[in-house]
């Protein structure tokens, strides 16, 4: 059994929709673009999410929020079985502050997949990819062989069960 | 004079911490605590709102990141003598083990003050504090 794409894309949905009241939500992440080494996610900007009350910017934490999900997620990618992959640690550097109002994107890539472990590379911007807010390297590990027996099956029922709103 | 300093001065003259949590729109997103009757130690309540797997359940790792970052800022400004915000450069984040949605408790340490950088490093862990959940190194501009 081979981790094809469409099942993967469901098992993000599964992770961000299902559970309604997590701290995805109550982050607002959502899922732009899922391909085979690369994730785009995206915040919209919301007062709660704000860490310096005088400026209106968002808190560093949720800028790490976004980009451990994305990498997390672009790291799930290449696994040849659909699971999940564990963050080892991830390292973020924070260029400028992030300006309020503006949405906030994450996009994050596989620059390595090893037996063992996956190495990502990601980025924050706000509408313009060449003036990046933040940037972060991530590790994530690879489980082992019988960790998702059967998650398959209970993601592809978990997600016919979700309720998709129409975009 | 804004308003977070103006809490920042309330909260290291009563030397109450959560007088500046309060402010801060995020730290109450993921429900932060300064523990009560203590030195500095951040309280993360376990929190539908900070569950990343629902199957184990755990918390985010960005929920548990975020914890730390806050925390290290938090510590910071509740330390420093000046009235600026630091802001920061770089996070590095170890996650050590997954972490159970139950009582998280972070402390920091400052590492090096430099003229203009500061150095914290962050510790979070859940009932034993030997057995730490993730440790975490911040770097901020102070200028």
């Amino acid at each position: 059994m081979t981790n094809n794409i469409e099942d993967y894309r469901k098992l993000c949905q599964v992770m961000l929709r299902s559970n309604r009241k997590d701290h995805f939500d109550a982050i607002g992440i959502k899922i732009n673009k899922v391909d085979s080494g690369f994730v785009c996610m995206s915040i919209d900007y919301k007062e709660s999410l704000v860490g310096n009350p005088d400026t209106g910017a968002v808190h560093g934490g949720v800028i790490t929020t976004l980009l451990d999900s994305a990498s997390g997620f672009a790291a799930g990618t290449v696994l040849d079985v659909l699971g999940l992959t564990p963050t080892i640690d991830l390292r973020i550097d924070y260029m400028g502050a992030s300006q309020p109002h503006k949405t906030l994107y994450g996009e994050a890539e596989v620059y390595r997949n090893t037996r063992n472990i996956i190495f990502t590379r990601g980025l924050v911007h706000q509408g313009d990819k060449n003036y990046p807010i933040a940037h972060a390297v991530g590790t994530f590990a690879k489980m082992g062989a019988n960790t998702f027996k059967g998650y398959r099956e209970r993601i592809l029922k978990a997600y016919d069960q979700l309720e998709l709103p129409n975009e | 004079m804004s308003n977070l300093a103006k809490v920042t001065i309330m909260a290291r003259e009563t030397n109450n911490v959560n007088v500046l949590i309060d402010a801060i729109p995020y730290a109450k997103l993921l429900g932060v605590r300064g523990k009560e009757g203590s030195e500095l130690v951040f309280h993360l309540p376990p929190s539908e709102s900070n569950v990343g797997n629902p199957t184990l359940p755990a918390i985010h790792g960005g929920a548990i990141g975020g914890f730390l970052e806050l925390s290290a800022s938090l510590h910071l400004i509740m330390k420093m003598e000046v009235l600026k915000m630091p802001k920061i450069i770089d996070f590095s984040l170890d996650y050590l083990r997954a972490a159970k949605l139950v009582d998280t408790y972070a402390r920091c340490e400052i590492v090096r003050f430099g003229s203009k950088i500061v150095n914290v490093s962050v510790e979070a862990w859940q009932g034993n504090e030997n057995t730490p959940v993730s440790k975490a190194r911040a770097q901020f501009l102070v200028e």
